[in-house]
């Protein structure tokens, strides 16, 4: 190949200077996960796996991974029971509004996990404002109900219902429709066709999803923590919350054990449902298209009916208690039309600092972490799309990571990464762009998946006749790319938002002093007892949160297809 | 406007050659086809051209400037060249108007101007009532006009045009086609225009190179690719008729070399002095009831005003034209004249293959 020249510098310059791009990414994404790493085999205290075997002999550490094992896989099954159930009748059958159902699915999946707890709380034990209301509620001094394993696995398997919904309707849009019409010929009943045709078919996408919860649940804090500590039930993610809170920063080196654990178990998850898969593959002939609407018959009101209950009493009922408890002007207080009042919400909002401050600094992370990565991924993205070599290919396999290991493992990376930075003596510990950089680290890939779709389904003529024109890089970056992505950035970029937002994992082991977020003062004041105001709080932000999705959703039609992750 | 000059140009994607050798001169001005059956390096040839592909070796010259090889690479922006892509490449957030525009845009050329250049260059392919329209709201053919807008609305070097007619339909192809030449006629610009469909390219161009295999095999005015074809490849590529092997006799006649084809001694026209095949075109051959050459007639289709005969002679397959329907399995005599002969020893070979690859 003839070596190229320039003949004038300006695109070519940019093309050069594009590739540069991928080291900060690496960095930013991959470079915590590879300290973790090293932490495990001692690095920094000379070579030595002492506080490995140190930790892991530990009883407190084997009664957590037994704990964390016991919710995560409890929470797994029921998700895939709930989620499983949704997908086959919304994919399979005639029922109407899949749309509204398939959206009211989903809100659990985006509020954060702490609200949940807190709202499943307000719907259970003798303090419930919503029990005492209908005069249900338990005698006083009766025990939460939900401050339980079993309260903790079924508030995750409801969180994580979604997941299981999403990849296994995708797969069931991959089976074609005339599998199904041959079964129907040769005279199977619509059960028949499930059982014996359906069923074995999406059975690979089912253990995906299954996989995704599994590692998802694994990694939870909110849930444990609202309900497993006040119950002195430790799970991985809690008992490291709770070593690094009560010790600061001289336990790092144990929590990073812990941590690596959390992220050994997830893998392990991982590889094992690839194992299974390996053995089930089938190869699926023919055309997927036509989606599928098997006939319930008589049964479909009654379905319907069984489907709206139940999205009612996992979404509506809890969202109610939470509203109920945050109009009351004191906990323990009934909620009548005298009794009724704003004050928490107007307090939470408007009076006390904390709550100010945690939206400013939730409000602002979350902006400027969707702005960063959003200048930063489209350049990206064009380039691992266009110009792919060996590096950009490494980088696209290894950029899912911090996004699917656990939020513990990343932020304790985290931590140990920027606590001292390296050559100088500054720290980022104990600021709020600890916090950024994690959540930058951590969310590449939501804003990066929609932006490289949107580019790789955009013909590479488009660009080549801009710059047949005249136009260089630069320009056709501006002009031609950026326009044609936007919808999917934007998109990427409400997603970024929703998820930070949203986010109380990583945040709850960052931050400090001045730089809380929403999540972490919801967990604080419920922890302290300000019950009634973490309601209005965590009410208010449900709001914002639905608000959002339903402008994503509004403008679902000009995205391309599988960039929002409740429309696959 | 500018020549285009290609010297030894090769390419090869990951080891297998794509371009082999490619030597040509193009004209300032010429309109040139390259035609070809798929996979030939048609389009490999134009991407070339334009700046989007590195060459393997070899050089490329745009108005006597080398734009790539010999330690140069121009990049496609600085060339000055426009292309028309077989999917138009329209930007679908920019209006009729915008999509004409931006390559002045992208020049710096005053507003004034620019409108003044946009309205010429659409009125010039008849989309000045379109101007405001959205590309999703064109038909084909309207598309296909706003890209050749675009191309010519900066006064480009060259136009390359990558089979611009294989989207649309059989009508709109002939129409297109005369948007073409007037296009060529008005701007003067030298065009590179590939296509499968060698009645396109012989309808159109000044000359046709005819490409297989990475190489250039002629590279002629169409009515000379028709009449003194170079090879078995490009006697069967290009137009009806027959290619069958000849054998010198060893007589000249002033009128050219005599040689024995099917069996009859034939005067034939040629280039080469020990020629190996013949081409018979249909118009070579006159049905005669008297010619001692026979033929058994085993096709015949109606073609308007007259029929085309497909005859086995000799087991070999001969096209002739008749004014008359024959019997299919008749027999009818053939007398052969005016052939073209040329030398191409490996040439069997190549003509199984171009009518297996067609
Ligand atoms: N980017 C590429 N990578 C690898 N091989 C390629 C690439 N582009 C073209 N080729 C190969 O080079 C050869 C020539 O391709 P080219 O696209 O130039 O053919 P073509 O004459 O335009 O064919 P068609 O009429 O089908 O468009 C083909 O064998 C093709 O497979
Ligand atoms: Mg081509």
């Amino acid at each position: 190949m003839s070596k190229a020249i320039t003949k004038s510098g300006g695109s070519r310059s940019l093309d050069r200077l594009l590739p540069l791009l991928l080291l900060p990414v690496a960095l930013i994404a991959l470079g915590p996960v590879l300290r973790l790493l090293l932490e495990g085999i001692g690095f920094g205290s000379g070579l030595t796996t002492d506080h490995l075997t140190d930790v892991l002999a530990r009883p407190s550490t084997a009664t957590a991974l037994r704990h964390s094992l016991i919710t995560a896989g409890g929470g797994t099954l029921l998700s895939v029971l709930i989620g499983s159930g949704f997908a086959f009748l919304v994919a399979l059958s005639d029922i109407r509004g899949k749309a509204a159902l398939v959206f009211c699915l989903m809100i659990p999946m985006m509020i954060p996990p702490q609200i949940t707890a807190l709202a499943w709380m307000q719907m259970a034990g003798p303090s419930s404002t919503i029990l005492k209301m209908l005069g249900l509620a338990p005698p006083l001094g009766s025990p939460q109900p939900l401050h339980s394993a079993g309260g903790i696995i079924l508030l995750l398997g409801i969180q994580h219902a979604s997941l299981v919904f999403l990849t296994l309707r995708a797969g069931l849009r991959m089976i074609p429709a005339e599998l199904v019409e041959a079964a129907r010929m040769s005279g199977a009943g619509p059960g028949r066709v499930w059982a014996q045709t359906v069923l074995p078919l999406s059975m690979p996408s089912l253990i995906a999803g299954g996989a995704m919860a599994f590692v998802t649940a694994l990694g939870n804090f909110g849930i444990p923590a609202m309900l497993g500590i006040p119950a002195g039930y430790a799970t991985l993610p809690t008992l490291i919350y709770q070593r690094l809170v009560g010790m600061g920063p001289s336990v790092l080196s144990e929590v990073a054990v812990l941590s690596l654990l959390i992220g050994a178990v997830a893998i392990c998850g991982v590889l094992l449902s690839r194992l299974v898969l390996k053995r089930q593959g089938f190869g699926l002939v023919g055309l997927s298209g036509a989606p599928l609407a098997l006939s319930l018959g008589r049964a479909r009101l009654p379905v319907e009916i069984a489907m709206w209950v139940f999205i009612f009493a996992i979404l509506a009922l809890p969202l109610l208690a939470l509203l109920a408890t945050s109009l009351i002007p004191a906990y323990g207080v009934p909620l009548t039309v005298h009794t009724a009042t704003f004050n928490a919400w107007i307090e939470v909002l408007f009076v006390q600092p904390v709550t100010r401050r945690a939206y400013a600094n939730s409000l602002f992370l979350a902006i400027t972490a969707a702005a960063v990565l959003l200048a930063i991924c489209l350049p990206l993205a064009w380039l691992m799309e266009r110009r792919a070599n060996r590096v950009s290919k490494l980088l696209d396999a290894l950029i899912d990571l911090p996004y699917a290991l656990p939020g513990v493992v990343l932020s304790i990376a985290c931590i140990l990464t920027f606590i001292n930075l390296p050559f100088t003596d500054l720290t980022l510990y104990g600021t709020i762009w600890i916090i950024l950089m994690a959540y930058l680290a951590r969310f590449f890939v939501v804003m990066l998946r929609p932006i490289q779709a949107s580019i790789a389904q955009l013909d590479p003529a488009m660009e080549e006749a801009a710059a047949s024109v005249g136009a260089r890089l630069g320009r056709r970056l501006r002009d031609i790319v950026l326009p044609l992505a936007a919808p999917s950035a934007a998109a990427g970029a409400i997603l970024v938002f929703l998820t930070a937002v949203n986010e109380l994992t990583v945040s709850a082991l960052l931050w400090s002093s001045g730089t809380e977020t929403l999540g972490v003062v919801i967990y604080n004041l419920e922890d302290s007892g300000e019950t009634v105001m973490a309601s209005a709080l965590a009410m208010s932000i449900v709001c914002l949160i639905i608000a959002l999705m339903g402008l994503v959703q509004a403008g679902a039609r000009r995205f391309p297809k599988g960039v929002i992750p409740w429309q696959s | 406007m500018a020549e285009l000059t290609f010297s030894d140009l090769s390419k090869t994607f990951g080891g297998a050659p794509a371009l082999d050798a490619i030597n040509a001169q193009i004209a300032s001005g010429e309109f040139v086809a390259l035609l070809g059956p798929s996979g030939c390096g048609k389009t490999t040839l134009l991407r070339l051209t334009a700046g989007f592909e590195h060459p393997s070796a070899g050089k490329i010259r745009i108005g006597g400037e080398t734009v790539a090889g010999g330690g140069r690479f121009v990049s496609p922006e600085d060339r000055e060249i426009g292309i028309v892509f077989q999917s138009y490449a329209l930007w679908p957030h920019k209006s009729v108007f915008d999509n004409v525009a931006y390559p002045l845009e992208v020049r710096r050329i005053p507003r004034a101007a620019r409108q003044a250049r946009v309205a010429e260059a659409l009125s010039l392919t008849g989309l000045g009532a379109f101007a405001n329209r959205m590309p999703s709201q064109l038909s084909g053919g309207q598309r296909q006009r706003v890209a050749l807008a675009r191309c010519l609305v900066f006064e480009p070097r060259a136009v390359l045009l990558d089979e611009p007619l294989a989207n649309l339909d059989l009508s709109l192809r002939a129409s297109m086609q005369d948007v073409f030449r007037l296009f060529h006629r008005r701007t003067g610009a030298t065009m590179l225009y590939v296509t499968h469909d060698q009645s396109e390219a012989l309808a159109l161009a000044d000359r046709v190179a005819v490409m297989n295999a990475g190489k250039i095999r002629q590279f002629a005015a169409p009515e000379i690719l028709y009449r003194e074809p170079a090879d078995c490849f490009v006697a069967g590529f290009v137009g009806d008729g027959a290619v069958v092997s000849a054998r010198i006799t060893g007589r000249a006649d002033h009128a050219g070399l005599v040689l024995n084809v099917l069996g009859q001694d034939v005067v034939s026209r040629s280039a080469a002095p020990e020629p190996s095949h013949v081409s018979i075109r249909p118009e070579s051959i006159t049905l005669a009831d008297d010619a001692p050459l026979r033929a058994r007639v085993t096709s015949c289709t109606y073609l308007g005003g007259r029929f085309r005969l497909e005859l086995d002679a000799a087991s070999e397959t001969l096209v002739a034209f008749s004014r008359q329907r024959a019997a299919i399995g008749e027999t009818v005599g053939v007398r052969l004249h005016d052939l073209w002969a040329f030398r191409d020893p490996e040439g069997e070979v190549v003509l199984q293959k171009a009518l297996a690859d067609a």
